[in-house]
């Protein structure tokens, strides 16, 4: 076990990526923020509350369930049950920013795009993940922010922890 | 996390959990039929046959739209017009559409246990869309379902099942989920159209429908089979009307106002009058509705091609 991030670094990691959004999306006129459930949305709520403290503006948050869009949903033998999405605004033309934890084999991101377009038709999609899993890509899918990249092996577990869930904000290598 | 059994044959056999887990998964497909694209590509590598030895408009057409709504590949099938006449038993039939790999089941059939049976013989999941007068699980689940996104968590809530109980399926699966669900129930209707002993369920039985009313949250009224009554057990519609039907001056008369709901097809003027089929009370049109993603979600949650390990 091995710790990737610790408390005070996750906290500058999370400050850093806010402060690229704001960078290259100034006044954030058309722009929303969709997380991934279900562990997605830990970290897109601590960005969208740096973001809203950082900018004084409510940009639009929402949040999506992508579990009838995978492509593993007969893979095992037991079948997912969805959690909600809550996407409360119209994503039609807008950018969106998706937001994940880890990002390994970019079926996830796969998914959720397929997902957003059947919600409407965003003006530009862009992904930020708070770990990218190099080398283990199975897709042809790239962040466009990057909290830490890391080289890991498949047999690897990335733990991303979060203190309102896990008691503690941490993210760690099994 | 998915379901605890592999066919739905009857509430009797699902757990409490079970029903919180189709309706946690109905609660996303509601919101995926409010969408301008009505459909996810969940059941994409599935065909589900509908086998419907009985007639039936509003249950097919709910389970041919569900199918369509997950991207299931869909056959239907009728006894009427089928080999079916020609005397071919029900395991060949279904074994001749299974051979043509068909991966779900949703089936039909005047015989009650009809689906159980099956489930002995064939490995496709199969889901009960009605067996006789003994259960119809989807629909006591989307009415359970109606039910608790107008009242919240049904526990200590009543629920008063008014009509032809005895030749009612939709009445025991009502009853199995209600109770499972923590709801008290009372059925009510004249005494010949229900049955001896359904106390025994733990059910109170009511003979005077404004009492029932009177003392309930929610009144299911359910359809005179008079298809299924091959003696007569009241004398005329008419009369039956007026001594057991739901009038709005009845609802009026309450201090309370009560949900109403119908599972359909309705009698107009017999077991319920327009005026309150078609009042702001009758959450009738909501239940339709909320059928596609309750059946949606038991699809979609006995989908696994893997065999459940037993």
């Amino acid at each position: 076990m091995k710790t990737l991030l610790d408390h005070t670094q996750l906290h500058i990691t999370l400050q850093r990526l806010a402060h690229q959004l704001i960078e290259f999306h100034a006044d954030f006129k058309d722009t929303v923020i969709i997380g991934l459930q279900p562990r997605g949305i830990w970290f897109s709520d601590r960005i969208v509350a740096i973001l809203r403290e950082q900018t004084g503006t409510k940009i639009p948050y929402g949040k999506l369930d992508i579990t009838f869009y995978r492509d593993d949903v007969h893979a095992s033998n037991k079948i997912m049950v969805p959690t909600p999405t809550d996407v409360p605004f119209d994503i039609e033309g807008k950018k969106v920013v998706l937001i994940d934890d880890v990002l390994h084999t970019g079926r996830t991101i796969r998914a959720a795009m397929d997902a957003l377009l059947d919600i409407g038709r965003p003006g530009s999609v862009e992904l930020m993940v708070l770990i990218d899993r190099s080398f283990s890509r199975e897709l042809p899918i790239q962040p466009d922010y990057t909290g830490q990249m890391v080289d890991t092996i498949i047999t690897q577990k990335v733990k991303v922890n979060w203190m309102e869930k896990e008691g503690s904000d941490e993210v760690i290598l099994i | 996390m998915s379901l605890s059994v592999k066919h739905l044959l009857g509430i009797k056999e699902i757990t409490t959990q079970d029903i919180q887990t189709i309706f946690r998964t109905a609660d996303n497909f509601k919101q995926v039929l409010q969408r301008p694209i009505k459909k996810v590509p969940a059941l994409r590598d599935t065909t589900i046959a509908n086998i419907f030895f009985e007639n039936s408009t509003r249950t097919r057409i709910s389970f041919e739209l569900a199918e369509k709504r997950l991207s299931a590949d869909t056959i239907n099938f009728s006894a009427s017009g089928s080999s079916v006449s020609k005397g071919e038993t029900l395991i060949d039939t279904v074994h001749n559409i299974l051979a043509m790999k068909v991966d779900m089941v949703v089936m039909r059939h005047s015989a009650s246990g009809a689906p159980w049976f099956l489930s002995n013989h064939i490995d496709a999941s199969i889901i009960n869309a009605g067996d006789g007068t003994n259960e119809h699980p989807t629909q006591a689940l989307l009415d359970a379902f109606s039910m608790r996104e107008k009242l919240g968590d049904l526990s200590g809530k009543r629920i008063a099942i008014i009509g032809d109980i005895m030749h009612s399926r939709v009445a025991l699966s009502n009853i199995f989920c209600l109770q499972k669900l923590g709801a008290e129930v009372t059925v009510a209707g004249p005494p010949t159209l229900i049955p001896k002993h359904i106390e025994s369920l733990g059910v109170k039985v009511q003979y005077d429908v404004k009492k029932a009313l009177q003392w309930c949250d929610v009144a299911n009224v359910l359809r005179i089979q008079l298809e299924r009554q091959n003696k007569p057990l009241f004398s005329t519609l008419r009369e039956y009307a007026l001594f057991y039907g739901v009038n709005k001056q009845m609802l009026d008369s309450l201090e309370k106002e009560i949900i109403i709901m119908h599972p359909g097809p309705i009698n107009r003027g017999v077991e319920i009058n327009s005026d309150v089929a078609d009042s702001k009370q009758s959450i009738i049109l909501d239940q339709v509705e909320n059928g596609v993603a309750i059946r949606m979600a038991v699809l979609y949650l006995l989908s696994s091609k893997a065999e459940v390990i037993e």
